[in-house]
């Protein structure tokens, strides 16, 4: 399949680029291209004007803010993989970028991207919703932040408005303290997962995260079983009380999923927790 | 483990492929890199539903000469493979949607543009009027009454029923163990790295219709084509090209083919039809699916006493031309028995018509499903009787002593040592090691489990059996034409094609053994009608051992005449003179095939008058003593970790040990057997072509459409047993399609072994995590039931 045929245009700024969106007709974001350029092909896209934020520097970047890092929207999973900047993630960010697709891919698919495109079964949204991390959404009004648990709607759907775009997203710095998991079970290296766990636990910071994704709609948080965890210990989340408190959460889950997205959680927690 | 391999450059040698410098360097030539002038590219609209009457097409306002429906294409005809096997229903398999659409991805109508985008754009403008019928997707459905019928003039949806009626019944009554078992492999696509492609245009200088396409068969597309367009068949040339990858998708005739070829004749400009990755999936090359109700009687020890099975096919809409719907269900009613004594058998076979795309021929044809039936029923009669797979297994193989031996199906297999082909795969594997590791335990709780398989391989089955099913087109002899060139190099010219398996370099090699002349001055050619003897073409593991033997014929004459040239100019008699490293060697002296070539060709003047007027070259046939076949063998191992909690299985070892007669090049059987052992693994483990109950395909893209990669192919060891067919020139044996035919039983009976303890069992590809999972789920619910 080829693309239908569209206008290309590649602004320099965020501004133009809001001005580009904001123009007459259907205009879509091209960021990696990773999940769009196949949506082009298979016609299951047909912008009338693709809109290249690829050559605006200031999305690029990783800036330090004191008590969190702001990463420019197109900042790609290579670049988190390979860790050129120190993020006190305790490594999280790069674990989970090393685990997308195949290193072709990750060279350039991006972190913004993969978070407004909203897969369910994506790694970025459910690592990034167990970290805290906010949005940050540039319209004609200027900037919003948007806590990643209200900007991820469901499958594919986001907070942002039309006209408005994925400039950034703020990542808390984590305690000395703090320990995640993330587990994802794939059929294949590089396949989209049949479901992911992530958690993190940083006491000092009083937080606790458990996050199932890949469920077909946006990561579910499992607050009350975080809280547990981080309380109780490992002895709290057998697998049975991780099943029972998803299949509460998640009730259309078949039994094939349930466990697998069980398995997943308690696999994360484990390697948070384990000694 | 030491390369296998003998020194030189003839038979046995572990020669480098001589087409990988092109390959590898990008430089190979593909339908799709040829550029022409005035070119133009063709998207099909396919059909959006599985089962529809049509009630029009109709092509937008202006376009009208640039789409072409059914009703444009006057003359042509369908596709119809007949099949001389009683009751078999042939379907006219239209080259575009007549009267009814029957598959999703049928194709419909034929759009033209200057390029693909811009007929895509066009077939995008076409309207559709659709009288939706309810479609048949499941085949056992679609076996009982009051289903949906494919093509209703049949009254049911059966292309073909048979039955081989052994005597069993006795046999039933008294044998003391029983196994019963259900087994399903999925419906999967072929998936070559190259698609379908086909480039065709008028040539006025030959007055041809000119047609180069991605075949494994251009001589036998030549003839497809020519029945479709009812042309004569000289005024058709067929060109393949550099083809990437055949698997069975390529030896069929497919209709884009004719479309195409037809509308070069009414452009009279090239155009051309590249098939994508969607188109692949999804109305392409279809394959695989078999249901197996299976019953084997065995006395306590686990000896086979009797096989009783009923084998369904989903053939899909359509037989494919020209090797009918029947070829698979046929096969597998005869291989089922596989390489065991099985003293009495009863089976029957259904060949279903549903709403999918029509089923094509894949490496091993019907086999893998087979072996993996046979395969998983051996061990799991080895469960019952409480004995280790392994040697249930060893002592139901047909032992050495009794070769050759005519099997209960009439399958004579000539040679072999099928039961040391399990020892040696168990030794290489370290099963006892494995069997220690067990129960030890792993320390991250996975299920470590060793699973075996062993089948034969009918490679090169000729004529009997192809003409037993009656169908179109009937292999027998094979030609191979060999020249020295006036210089002392030599070209040959076969009419089989090579489709990656390294027939540039095997071919060459087994001339190289008779003529001593160095691989690297000799040029294979093939894949032009123009310029090659007629062949059936690359499929059925036939090429090696036939054209093989062809070039081996044609070089053995070409031989003889060089040592008569070469005899009179040293002036000795030709019974003194023989072939070495390229030169002629007699009492006192010697000549290169350089010189003698130049004398041939342009000093004939040095020729005495009584010499061979055929010259340096010569087309020779050949045909096996026997045309039942030459029976490779193997075993494969597999060493897997599953985890219980996911289902994700992991293959952690993996050991081949293969006997295909003689080696021509141990490199290449090795490069044939790890792909297809790939393929297998794929079919074992990932691939799926899915269908949801409106017939609509589910795996439309490679995101949905699993296959492995270099992280899931472990490093497969290959040893060899070398047992030369007592009937083929060299004792050469087929290996194109064995590969792919084990891993898929290996594999499952792997993961049955270690899920045994948890008595959960699978019988059904691929062994996804989900199905995996779920046997566990099950056994475990039944236990607690208990
Ligand atoms: C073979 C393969 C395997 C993959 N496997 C995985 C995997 O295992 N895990 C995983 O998480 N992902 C996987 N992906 C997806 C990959 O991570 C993509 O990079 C990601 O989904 C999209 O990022 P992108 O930069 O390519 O965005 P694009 O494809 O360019 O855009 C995606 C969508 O987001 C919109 N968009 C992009 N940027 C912005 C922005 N700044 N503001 C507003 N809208 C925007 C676009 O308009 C489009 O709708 C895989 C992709 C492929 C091709």
């Amino acid at each position: 399949m080829k693309a239908a045929a569209f206008d290309y245009v590649a602004p320099q700024t965020v501004a133009a680029a809001l001005d580009a969106l904001d123009a007459e007709g259907e205009a879509r974001i091209l960021a990696g291209g990773q999940s769009l350029a196949p949506l082009l092909n298979l016609r299951l896209a047909t912008p009338k004007r693709l809109v290249d934020i690829g050559r605006i520097a200031a999305l690029r970047r990783i800036e330090d803010r004191g008590d969190h890092h702001r990463i420019g929207a197109m900042v790609t999973h290579a670049a988190i993989e390979d860790g050129g900047m120190a993020l006190a993630d305790h490594g999280m960010l790069a674990h989970v970028a090393a685990g997308i697709a195949y290193r072709a891919v990750r060279n350039r698919g991006t972190i913004g991207g993969s978070l407004a495109h909203a897969d369910p079964s994506g790694d970025w949204p459910s690592a990034l919703m167990a970290l805290d991390a906010r949005a940050v959404a540039a319209g004609r009004a200027g900037e919003r932040e948007i806590a990643i648990r209200d900007f991820l709607r469901g499958a594919f759907a986001t907070a942002l408005e039309p006209g408005e775009m994925l400039t950034a997203i703020l990542l808390p710095k984590l305690s000395a303290a703090a320990r995640w998991g993330y587990y994802k079970i794939v059929r294949k290296a590089g396949e989209f997962p049949e479901a992911i766990g992530a958690a993190l636990f940083d006491s000092e910071r009083r937080r606790a995260r458990i996050v199932i994704g890949a469920l077909g709609s946006a990561p579910l948080p499992l607050d009350n079983l975080a809280a547990r965890a981080a309380e109780k210990g490992i002895e709290a989340v057998a697998l049975d009380a991780v099943e029972a408190a998803l299949r509460e959460a998640a009730p259309d889950l078949d039994r094939i999923a349930l466990r697998h997205h069980a398995v997943a959680a308690r696999r994360a927690i484990l390697e948070a927790l384990a000694p | 483990m030491q390369a296998h391999g003998k020194p030189g450059t003839g038979i046995g040698a572990r020669l480098r492929r001589k087409e990988d410098a092109r390959f590898l360097a990008g430089k190979g030539n593909y339908v799709s890199d040829i550029a022409m002038p005035g070119l133009m590219d063709v998207a099909f609209l396919r059909s959006p539903v599985a089962h529809a009457r049509i009630r029009a097409v109709t092509a937008p306002a202006g376009a009208e000469d640039r789409v072409f429906r059914a009703e444009d294409l006057g003359g042509v005809k369908p596709m119809q493979a007949q099949s001389g096997i009683p009751g078999y229903r042939a379907s006219d398999y239209p080259i575009l949607a007549t009267g009814k659409v029957r598959f999703v991805g049928e194709a419909l109508a034929m759009c033209l543009g200057r390029n693909r985008a811009e007929a895509e754009d066009l077939a995008g403008e076409v309207t559709l009027d659709l009288e939706e019928l309810p479609p048949v997707v499941d085949m056992l459905a679609a076996r009982r009454a009051g289903a949906p019928l494919v093509h209703e003039h049949w009254g049911d949806n059966l292309f073909l029923t048979t039955a081989v009626d052994g005597r069993i019944d006795e046999v039933a009554r008294t044998a003391p163990v029983v196994v019963k078992r259900e087994y399903r492999m999925a419906r999967q696509c072929m998936s070559p790295l190259e698609g379908k492609g086909v480039l065709a245009y008028w040539d006025d200088r030959h007055g041809q219709l000119v047609v180069v396409t991605s075949t494994q068969v251009p001589h036998i597309i030549r003839t497809g084509l020519a029945e479709c367009l009812g042309l004569e068949q000289r005024l058709i040339r067929v060109i393949a090209p550099d083809v990437g990858g055949g698997f069975g998708y390529k030896c069929v005739l497919q209709p884009e083919e004719v479309a195409v070829a037809w509308l070069a004749m009414k452009r009279r400009h090239p155009v051309r039809w590249i098939e994508d990755r969607r188109e692949h999936l999804t109305a392409g090359a279809n394959a695989r699916q078999h249901h197996y109700l299976v019953t084997a009687y065995a006395d306590r020890r686990g000896k086979l006493l009797g096989l009783d099975a009923e084998v369904s096919v989903d053939v899909g809409a359509y037989s494919v031309w020209p090797f009918t719907a029947c070829l698979e269900a046929a096969q597998a009613g005869g291989n089922l028995p596989g390489p065991y004594v099985v003293p009495a058998y009863r089976c029957k076979t259904y060949s279903i018509a549903t709403n999918k795309p029509p089923f094509c021929p894949y490496r091993g044809v019907a086999r893998p499903g087979v072996c993996f039936a046979i395969e998983l029923t051996i061990d799991a009669i080895a469960r019952a009787v409480g004995r280790e797979p392994a040697e249930v297994r060893a002592e139901n193989l047909v032992p050495a002593s009794a070769m050759p031996y005519n099997n209960i199906t009439n399958k004579h297999y000539d040679s072999g040592d099928y039961p040391k082909s399990l020892r040696m795969a168990m030794e290489a594997i370290d099963f006892a090691g494995i069997r220690a590791r067990q129960r030890r335990g792993e320390a991250d709780g996975r299920r470590i489990g060793i699973g075996f398989s062993t089948y034969t391989e009918q490679s090169a089955h000729g004529t009997k059996v192809f003409a037993s099913w009656g169908i179109p087109i009937v292999p027998g002899y094979e030609q191979a034409t060999v020249r020295l060139t006036p210089d002392g190099g030599l070209e040959i010219r076969v009419g089989t094609q090579s489709i990656g398996q390294g027939l540039e370099t095997t071919l060459a090699q087994v001339a190289s053994e008779i003529l001593t002349i160095d691989p690297a001055r000799i040029n294979v050619v093939h894949g032009d009608t123009a310029l090659t003897p007629y062949s059936t073409g690359a499929y059925a593991s036939r090429s090696m051992v036939m054209a093989g033997g062809a070039v081996s014929r044609s070089s053995t004459v070409l031989a003889g005449r060089i040592a008569r040239i070469g005899a009179h100019l040293m002036q000795c008699r030709t019974e003194e003179v023989r072939l070495a490293e390229g030169r002629v060697f007699g009492p006192a002296g010697d000549v290169s095939l350089e010189e003698i070539a130049k004398v041939w060709y342009l000093r004939p003047d040095q020729l005495p008058e009584d010499v061979d007027l055929g010259g340096l070259e010569a087309t020779v046939g050949y045909r096996p003593k026997v045309d039942t076949g030459a029976f490779s063998y193997a075993t494969h191992a597999a060493v897997v970790a599953v985890d219980p909690e996911t289902g994700v299985t992991q293959i952690l070892d993996y050991v081949i040990v293969e006997d295909c007669g003689t080696l021509v090049n141990p490199m290449i059987v090795e490069g044939q057997a790890f792909g297809g052992a790939a393929q297998g693994i794929g079919t074992a483990l990932y691939e799926e072509s899915s269908y949801d109950e409106a017939g609509q395909p589910l795996a439309s893209t490679l995101i949905d459409y699993l296959l492995p990669g270099t992280t899931e192919v472990p490093a497969m060891r290959m040893q060899h047993i070398e047992t030369p067919s007592p009937y083929t020139e060299h004792g050469i044996k087929g290996v194109g399609e064995g590969g792919a035919i084990a891993p898929p039983a290996a594999i499952v009976n792997a993961i049955n072994d270690a899920l045994a303890p948890l008595g959960a069992e699978l019988g059904e590809t691929p062994a996804t995590p989900r199905r995996v999972l779920a046997a566990i789920l099950a056994a475990s619910e039944r236990q607690a039931a208990e």
